[in-house]
């Protein structure tokens, strides 16, 4: 099947078929044409790589002392980052699973790379717990497991619902994406041009040879784990947030957090998506699969999941003031007037105020633009993370023992490091694994034509 | 019953004409078998195929996640390793459902996927169907009807008289 990647395509004004489809895809990974700006990408991020591996190497050998963290504020870059990238994974579990059970049809083309964000997401998450506990070799002791010491996990405890919702959702999410590889592997598998690649994919597509019988069991099951991972993805972040608001701390200890943990996640999450795909489709030419019209539709989820957080930000306030607790009124007051205030309107300015250029619908339509968005929106719901938790903390019960929280190199290293390594799994996923579903594609493509254009 | 062949391929070039020949096949033979590039709409109801077990392995196994994991705090924490913290119940139901929700969802979603595996009969990396050259194009864009030759109506000659009366774009004897 060797053509070169330059001509699977059809001409301008011509309609994309399943052959082409699956020709154009497969190419992406079997002939893995070079582009410099993947170069640089890889560089970049191979480099951020290393970074992280120094500073988790140096945190095992001399400890957490190495962070900026002390008491009051003991918790601070690791739990940003771990709640920053769970909240990203989830609009891939968003866009593949419940965008499935929609029947929204568009999903089609950026499901798959958006599952891949989900996964590699959510490991970047899983490892800054770890990070955190002072003998990180101790992290299965959350386990339920028979033991010498006879003990148990805590059962009342959100720290060990956690481990239940970050297991279960990232064993659930790769399932689901393995499970939609199959007959994409398979497909690779008959178009492999090298015996090791024939090996290689063979073995993963588990010797799928699409026999009718099995499609429609893999289309009930694949139908299942989306009505399973739906309910799943708010329950994870509600957890999340449980182990905030079952402490007592004032900006913790709120009802209204779970939903807004949820809605931050996802609208953390479309911008991530929104920034991958912009290069993604550049630089591997898949303008006319994934098309501005796809991008218009997750920067108006984006705008919908910004309101929704702009209004939580509200009632945050409102809850403050209309409790008349005092600490809860001092707590608002230190957010926003206190020595974290610039940070506390940036986050404003990042997620409430930018964000509402989407309302064009002309900017909606600008890929750039909407990349730019994209950035502005992650940083502030990093920054939101990390204000709703070293802010909170800094100002204790007691004056006496208020402490600000100053990053060393090493918490900007673990942050720009699980960057670097989140960006180098996804390069990698680029470069050895179908970026769209082909198979779905294939039947997209005959229900609804994909017109070409650009190529 | 041919011990060399294992079955009569017949190729086609779009969903709807492989329709037509599975219905037009099936009243001839029993062991028909198709296959496509992409779920076909259908397809599987031609063929006599519309229920499968994975709703039911799915929920026996969701209901035993949830049953277990649900057990498994209720023993600990009343049974084995009691605590009594601020006079609650020991089985404090409301902060098990966390754990026993998020076993329900994975005991499910394995269960789901294993058993879509083990009902197709997968992993198997081998059959005979991929012994024909032209097999690789079923993950890309044409169809094929399959008729075993452990059909009992099976005969080559005469099968693949038929089958040519349907009009395929070729028709490929598949080895044992």
């Amino acid at each position: 099947m060797g053509t070169d990647a330059g001509t699977v395509a059809p001409a301008p004004g011509r309609r994309y078929t399943g052959a082409i489809v699956t020709d154009k895809i497969s190419e992406l990974v079997l002939a893995r044409p070079m582009h410099w700006g993947f170069m640089v990408g890889f560089a970049l991020a191979s480099a951020l790589t290393l970074l992280l591996l120094v500073a988790i190497s140096y945190l095992f050998a001399r400890g957490v002392g190495i962070w900026g963290v002390n008491q009051p504020v003991a918790w601070a870059f690791a739990l940003t980052n771990f709640v920053w990238w769970v909240g990203i994974g989830h609009a891939g579990t968003f866009i593949s699973a419940f965008l499935l059970l929609l029947r929204q049809h568009w999903r089609t083309s950026v499901n798959r790379f958006a599952e891949a964000m989900t996964i590699f997401a959510v490991a970047m998450a899983g490892l800054m717990p770890i990070l955190h506990l002072g003998r990180p070799w101790f992290f299965y002791w959350l386990i339920p497991y028979p033991n010498v010491m006879n003990t148990w996990p805590q059962w009342r405890s959100p720290l060990v619902w956690d481990i239940f919702a970050i297991a279960t959702y990232i064993i659930v999410s790769l399932l689901f994406w393995y499970m939609g590889l199959i007959p994409d592997l398979a497909s690779l598998r008959d178009r492999a041009r090298t015996r090791r690649q024939q090996i290689a994919y063979g073995l993963f597509a588990l010797g799928w040879r699409g026999e009718a019988r099995h499609w429609h069991r893999f289309e009930t099951a694949y139908l299942l784990m989306a009505g399973l991972a739906t309910p799943l993805v708010v329950s994870v972040h509600t957890v999340v947030s449980l182990d905030f608001s079952f402490g007592l701390v004032p900006g913790w200890h709120s009802t209204i957090f779970p939903p807004y943990f949820v809605d931050g996640a996802l609208y953390s999450g479309f911008a991530m998506a929104i920034v991958l795909a912009v290069p993604m489709r550049a630089v591997f030419k898949l303008k006319d699969f994934i098309t501005e019209k796809h991008l218009a539709k997750m920067g108006t989820l984006m705008l919908v999941t910004g309101l929704i957080l702009a209004y939580s930000y509200g009632v945050e306030v409102f809850n403050a003031f209309y409790s008349g607790d005092r600490y809860e009124i001092a707590m608002i007051e230190n957010r926003y007037f206190g020595p974290y205030a610039p940070l506390a309107w940036s986050v404003i300015l990042c997620n409430v105020v930018i964000p509402q250029a989407l309302w064009s619908t002309r900017l909606r339509h600008t890929p750039l633009a909407l990349f730019a968005l994209g950035i502005v929106v992650l940083v502030g719901m990093w920054l939101e993370r990390f204000v709703i938790i070293v802010a909170s903390l800094e100002r204790d019960f007691l004056p006496s023992s208020w402490h600000m929280f100053y990053p060393t190199f090493w918490d900007l290293a673990t942050l720009a490091g699980s960057i670097g390594a989140f960006a180098l799994l996804f390069l990698l996923f680029l470069r050895f694994l179908p970026a769209i579903s082909m198979s779905e594609l294939r039947k997209e493509v005959r229900e609804q034509p994909i017109p070409a254009s650009h190529a | 019953m041919n011990a060399d062949c294992y079955a009569l391929m017949a190729e086609f070039g779009d969903p709807a004409a492989l329709i037509a020949a599975v219905s037009e096949c099936r009243k001839r033979h029993r062991d028909v078998d198709a296959y496509t590039p992409y779920a076909v709409d259908g397809l599987p109801e031609a063929l006599g195929f519309t229920r499968n077990r994975v709703p039911l392995i799915t929920l026996i196994a969701g209901v035993l996640g949830g049953a277990g994991i649900y057990a498994l705090q209720w023993y600990s924490a009343v049974v084995d390793y009691p605590i009594n913290s601020g006079g609650r119940p020991l089985n404090s139901w409301p902060v098990f459902i966390p754990p026993t929700f998020e076993m329900t969802v994975l005991a499910a979603a394995i269960a789901a996927f294993l058993g879509m595996l083990f009902l197709n009969g997968l992993p198997r990396l081998n059959h005979p169907v991929f012994n024909v050259d032209e097999f690789d194009l079923a993950s890309r864009n044409r169809f094929f009807l399959c008729v075993r030759s452990s059909d009992p109506e099976f005969d080559l000659d005469r099968t693949r008289d038929f089958l040519r009366g349907l009009q395929p774009l070729r028709i490929i004897e598949v080895p044992a």
